[in-house]
């Protein structure tokens, strides 16, 4: 029956009610979705970076290098000769290597040239089909599969570099031979063939130039970055000073250069949580204030209530719970519009970037302390205009009437 | 049943009122009447519970509320007085139904709808019991005001200058229907005003000087 009036009382005032209300979903979506964002870009970002200890790659920013390799998201420093990359792909410290060699994009997702250990490095499973033998043959990631609907034996040109609108290489078709199952990893965004392919679709171009020309000498090629896994811990920290001391290549730490990734967008994410904490506090002040404000003509609805038989701490629940209400139902639209905001991200980013969020996901532990949070706002909130409620004189109100 | 003894009472040092004895049985109406300032609204919140007098005893239906614990006064109040007030306070966001079934569920913790249908429909205000209770006429929402002190059969009805703010006509009609459910409740009546129009209504009378 408490809860009762309570939740009467809000609806009694809608306007007090309403600007309390948005004012917490306002904060708890952007916290959520800060939250959930994090979370899906730290484990995105993680999860294809395991098994990686080195890449190897043209000179210039690692961080580049690291973007462009692993995930495929930023343009590659350049190019590397693959007889010298070669050298350290053998080297007998090196457990397990995956050349990569970049060349033409299909609707603006890649396609890159590799070597079969691409598929074990990575524990990647076909879901139909085979992996690529020949050359033009490619494996499709599962997320292209299902966006562009490819299927075995379809046919397309790639378009050259890494923008959807570009020259198209219309001398070779590449020919779809199998399909990867989701993985969570890069390679759902992948298209992968051997890396003759790459080589041999910009050689054409040339030919086109200096017809005759037919011996390709694997010394001449050029690929774009090698991942590597190392037997030897000590190699993965001197290698990265030996090798750009002694070729024209470097050797970037995935784990080094995405560590100071999160630490820059930290400061941004800190920055904006410390904002919505800021709205969170101020729709502490505005609940307290309309508590507060409407105690005066509610004294007599207190008195009521307490010769009717209610006891003090029955009115000091009644505003808590008002109180408390706002707060819970504030905490549920903001969780929806939180979803609602990384869902139409979500499409943005998958546009842009090849990479989609999962708005259904449930960071228990994380919502769970921001409804505490929430709760303990309203609480605090309510707490003085609790205890006048508590502590009123009913003779005295009653008197003055 | 309602029976004071050498009631006692002060403010302050300089403002003391010491009351004659109040005794009222089951079914009995009494009037208390009195100029401003001598202290018939202390009074009534001395029996009402609201006030605890310096000295002297207090007995509903043969228990002392002096000496009652404040929650146990709380539940006790709710459960066996019911009280009318001059001005009719309502909980405003809800309905005249539930604002008669709050009291229900605070006096006895159950909420008997029907009781609460038929007590609105004695006081003539079928046809109201959804509305919201400032849609209703100065008449009609003291008349709610009984039916809200009524629905727990009280064994004690206070009423605190309950038709001062009602013209001749309904001033009547309210002190003669708080003296008929009295009777038909067997609750004691004590009845606390200033108002010349109900003297002679009432036969038991006490004058406050």
């Amino acid at each position: 029956m408490i809860g009762k009036i309570a939740w009467k009382n809000l609806w009694f005032k809608p306007l007090n009610t309403f600007l309390s209300v948005v004012l917490l979903t306002a904060s708890v979506s952007i916290i959520s979705i800060l939250m959930l964002l994090q979370k899906q870009f730290e484990e995105k970002f993680s999860s294809s970076m395991d098994n990686i200890d080195l890449v190897l790659g043209a000179k210039g920013s690692p961080l580049q290098l690291i973007l462009s390799s692993v995930y495929q998201i930023d343009a590659p420093p350049g190019n590397i000769a693959y007889s010298e990359a070669e050298f350290w792909m053998n080297n007998p410290m090196v457990e397990s290597a995956v050349p990569l060699a970049y060349g033409d994009n299909y609707l603006g997702y890649k396609i890159v040239g590799t070597s079969d250990n691409y598929f074990t490095y990575f524990d990647l499973k076909l879901t139909e089909g085979t992996f690529f033998t020949k050359d033009f043959e490619v494996v499709v990631g599962a997320t292209i599969a299902s966006n562009i609907g490819l299927k075995i034996g379809d046919t397309f040109f790639g378009t050259h570099g890494d923008s959807e609108e570009g020259e198209i290489h219309d001398e070779h078709a590449y020919k779809v031979v199998g399909i990867l199952a989701s993985s969570g990893k890069v390679a759902d965004q992948l298209i992968l063939s051997n890396m003759e392919s790459v080589w041999h679709m910009h050689d054409h171009d040339e030919s086109n130039h200096q017809s005759g020309e037919e011996i390709h000498p694997h010394e001449d090629k050029e690929i774009t970055a090698v991942l590597l896994k190392l037997r030897n811990n000590m190699a993965k920290v001197t290698w990265q000073r030996i090798i750009p001391q002694n070729t024209e290549m470097q050797a970037a730490s995935p784990i080094l250069e995405i560590n100071r990734l999160f630490s820059l967008f930290g400061v941004g994410i800190t920055a904006v949580k410390y904002l919505a904490f800021g709205i969170m506090f101020i729709s502490g002040i505005s609940i307290f204030v309309a508590l507060y404000n409407t105690l005066k003509e509610r004294k007599y609805e207190f008195a009521l209530l307490r010769i009717g038989g209610a006891s003090k701490f029955q009115l000091f629940w009644l505003v808590l719970l008002e109180s408390i209400i706002l707060c819970i139902v504030g905490f549920v639209f903001g969780i929806i519009f939180g979803r609602v905001g990384v869902y139409f991200l979500s499409i943005t980013t998958q546009e842009e970037f090849k990479t989609a969020f999962d708005p259904t996901e449930f960071l228990w532990k994380e919502e769970g302390l921001l409804l505490l949070a929430t709760i303990s706002v309203g609480v605090f909130a309510a707490i003085l205009p609790a205890w006048k409620a508590y502590s009123l004189n009913i003779s005295k109100t009653l008197s003055d009437a | 049943m309602i029976q004071t003894r050498n009631l006692v009472f002060s403010y302050s040092a300089q403002q003391n009122f010491s009351f004659p004895d109040v005794a009222c049985d089951d079914g009995q109406a009494l009037l208390i009447t009195g100029n401003s300032g001598t202290g018939k609204t202390t009074l009534l919140h001395l029996l009402g519970g609201l006030l605890k007098p310096e000295s002297g005893e207090i007995l509903i239906n043969h228990q002392d509320v002096c000496n009652l614990s404040a929650s146990k006064l709380d539940k006790f109040r709710g459960k066996s007085i019911g009280m009318v007030l001059q001005k009719s306070f309502f909980i405003e966001s809800l309905s005249v139904l539930d604002n008669v079934l709050l009291n229900a569920w605070l006096g006895t913790k159950n909420k008997s709808k029907n009781k609460a249908m038929a007590i609105l429909e004695t006081l003539g205000l079928s046809g109201h019991e959804h509305k919201l209770p400032r849609q209703l006429s100065i008449g009609q929402q003291q008349r709610v005001n009984i039916a809200r002190a009524l629905i727990n059969n009280p064994s004690l009805i206070l009423a605190d200058e309950p038709t001062s703010s009602l013209d001749d006509e309904n001033a009547l009609i309210v002190a003669r229907l708080l003296k008929k459910l009295a009777q038909e409740y067997q609750s004691s009546l004590v009845i606390v005003t200033h108002d010349q129009r109900l003297k002679t209504e009432f036969n038991r009378q006490i004058s406050l000087l």
